[in-house]
């Protein structure tokens, strides 16, 4: 037999072999997957921002799939995600809560006090560890803007005073820049919550009116006026009810921290 | 005496220009505030309210921990308030504020005050504990915990550290110089507890005047040894010390136990002394005055709480024409951004700085300085690459917690790299996504 037909025959039978092996093997140790997951994954947004409480979407696809997550979990998405997702694993969607990020702090460079510079890396993370740049309260805004930097959809700016700013309309209530933030100033709340104390400052009250001119100095009158909507927390009145915040209550505000948006 | 030195490290300007300075007692001031929060571990919980009278050296909060100190009242007063203030660092501690009514009136001691020599391991380790002693050297890590370490830990040595690598800074110098007697006795006193067989007494060779005073002291004595060390920075910290004295290396993420070694800086022995002889808690250490915005460079006696605007003003600092106030050594210091800050058990200097150095950030050259001189062998040039990029695990490889913060790379770096401010946020941020 002549070579080129012998090595056709060799490598012939050895490919039949190991296609053999192979198709064996398909078969043998072939993993189900869920198709679902596939379909879902496809109809969820992709950003990974982690607002479902799974690492990504492809987790939060697979735990859907496998019935440990319900089909609303996806802040981004909202309910027309919800709606598509329920109706691959064919359950009810169940109401989405709207919920924005908002920021607790009115102190920009104009309205605090400011006692010294700063030079180094330019985060915010980086200038609290540096005793909190220059700013005088060591609760507030630092202007940096590392919230800006955390958001995937471009719904956090910083205003022209050192000020992030959240615009509603994109935002999604992911957290990332919550999570971003070294003085924890940004809260999640649901988008119908419009009343809130503007400040984060569990500073004396003293201490508080000299570093900012926008600070709650724990006077608590909005407290007294509205005792069912507010608490006195540790120098700070926090908004627990917004529906029985009196107009009352806002309106006498001294530093008018506390008001509606 | 034994003469060694340091590899590694930097030698910066040494600027001790207030060492031939006597400690003057600082006068008492009118109002003290006194943080909760003025060591390593958990804060001091208070024991004491409002309108209260208060002796000085009563204790007004107690340790809330094994890894805690209690806190004393350090003037004789009433407690105007308890409320929020700011400590250097920029962060905020409860703290009491204390309002003086009169000359002193000495608290009685929670502890026997005895002969020194009577005194059992057990006792000292009381006195450490209720006196709130802390380490004066910087750390302000609760001695008593230094002084008890596991027993499978046999310790050989105890370091005397005298060293005061920083420059400007006077304070542990002229307190050997003065009370060189107190600081020894002292050191006996806990060589007999942890039972070391031999003792250091390491100091720098800028102080001549220091060596020669415990020269005397330890002639005719086997067990001690005055190590005079070549001035270095950054010589005077824990585990450079036992490199340099010992030739032992304190394993990464260990302490000196672990390789039978103590160190005790001077001030904390002094303040053991007062403590165990007098009865006095840790209310008053010595403080440096010093930098160029200061007239009178000085060494001052000063109570836990006082406010550190008094203390420079009496110093003769323009605070108005300052560029930078420092607490601490200009090194490893703390630049602060008001000087309503009360002084602490860690304040060893306040620096005034008239004119502070600025250079325009580059980018990194890699030329290696800063390798070259860090004393524990971390590459900050790669490290800081890594947590500029955010690449956490790879900074902890690379050594992100085992960084002393001593300052030797920034300092030497061409491209005036803010090296160790990077290092600092990192381990902020690692800890800070550990915690979440």
């Amino acid at each position: 037999m002549s070579t080129p037909i012998l090595s056709i025959i060799t490598m012939g039978s050895i490919a039949a072999i190991f296609s053999l092996i192979i198709a064996i093997a398909y078969r043998k140790l072939k993993v189900k997957v869920d198709p679902r997951v596939e379909e879902i994954f496809s109809v969820l947004p992709g950003v990974n921002c982690g607002a479902c409480g799974y690492p990504g979407c492809q987790n939060y696809a697979e735990a859907v799939a496998s019935g440990a997550a319900p089909p609303n979990k996806c802040t981004v998405g909202g309910a027309e995600v919800a709606a598509l997702v329920a109706k691959i694993m064919g359950l009810e969607a169940g109401e989405v809560e709207r919920k924005v990020a908002r920021v607790l702090c009115i102190g920009d460079r104009e309205k605090s006090v400011w006692t010294a510079g700063y030079e180094g890396p330019q985060t915010c993370a980086a200038a609290n560890v540096a005793g909190g740049a220059g700013k005088a309260c060591s609760y507030g805004c630092l202007g940096f803007g590392d919230c800006v930097k955390a958001c995937p959809f471009d719904a956090i700016r910083m205003n022209d005073k050192g000020l992030p700013v959240v615009y509603e309309e994109k935002c999604t209530g992911c957290g990332l820049c919550a999570e971003a933030c070294p003085r924890d100033i940004i809260v999640i709340e649901p988008i119908e919550k419009r009343t809130y104390v503007f400040c984060s400052s569990h500073d004396s009250p003293k201490r508080s009116r000299e570093v900012c001119s926008v600070s709650c100095i724990a006077c608590g009158i909005c407290v007294r006026l509205s005792p069912e909507g507010l608490e006195m927390k540790d120098n700070l009145a926090i908004v627990t009810d917004p529906e029985k915040v009196s107009d009352q209550a806002i309106e006498k505000c001294p530093t008018k921290v506390l008001f509606k948006i | 005496m034994i003469k060694l030195r340091m590899k590694r490290g930097i030698h910066p300007k040494e600027r001790k220009i207030s060492s031939s300075k006597e400690i003057q007692e600082f006068p008492l001031p009118k109002r003290v505030i006194i943080p909760f929060s003025q060591h390593t571990g958990k804060p001091a919980i208070p024991i004491v309210k409002k309108r209260q009278e208060v002796k000085t050296g009563e204790k007004i909060g107690e340790a809330s921990g094994f890894i805690s100190s209690p806190v004393h009242s350090s003037v004789t007063g009433k407690v105007k308030a308890l409320e929020t203030v700011l400590l250097p660092n920029g962060s905020s501690s409860l703290a009491a504020l204390i309002d003086v009514t009169g000359e002193d009136v000495l608290a009685e001691p929670t502890w026997p005050v005895k002969d020194i020599s009577s005194l059992t391991p057990g006792e000292v380790r009381k006195i450490t504990r209720e006196a709130g002693i802390v380490g004066l050297g910087g750390a302000v890590f609760p001695t008593s915990v230094k002084i008890s370490p596991p027993e499978e830990y046999p310790i050989d040595s105890i370091i005397v550290n005298g060293s005061e690598c920083e420059p400007f800074l006077t304070s542990d110098h002229r307190l050997m110089v003065e009370h060189a007697e107190e600081i020894f006795k002292a050191a006996q006193l806990l060589k007999e507890v942890i039972k070391a067989s031999h003792g250091y007494i390491a100091i720098e060779d800028n102080k001549p005047d220091a060596i020669e005073a415990f020269e005397k002291l330890v002639s005719g004595l086997e067990a001690w040894d005055v190590v005079s060390l070549r001035t270095h920075y950054p010589q005077g910290a824990e585990k450079s010390l036992i490199k340099v004295i010992l030739n032992r290396e304190v394993p990464m993420g260990g302490l000196p136990f672990h390789v039978g070694a103590l160190v005790q800086n001077v001030g904390t022995l002094y303040a053991i002394y007062e403590a165990a002889v007098k009865g006095v808690p840790l209310t008053k250490r010595v403080v440096t005055v010093t930098g160029d915005g200061v007239p009178n460079p000085s060494n001052y006696m000063v109570r836990v709480g006082t406010n550190a605007r008094e203390v420079l003003e009496a110093a003769g600092a323009e605070l108005d024409n300052l560029e930078k106030i420092i607490f601490g050594g200009p090194m490893m210091g703390l630049s602060v951004k008001t000087p309503d800050i009360p002084v602490l058990k860690s304040t060893s200097g306040l620096l005034a700085i008239k004119r502070a150095y600025r250079g325009k950030v580059y980018p990194c050259l890699y030329c290696g300085r800063c390798v070259v001189v860090c004393p524990l062998q971390i590459t900050p040039t790669r490290l800081v690459k890594y947590i500029q990029a955010g690449m956490w695990d790879q900074a902890k490889k690379f050594g992100l917690f085992n960084c002393m913060e001593c300052g030797c790379c920034s300092y030497v770096c061409p491209s005036n790299i803010p090296l160790v401010h990077w290092i600092k946020y990192g381990k902020y941020m690692v800890r800070r996504m550990e915690t979440k």
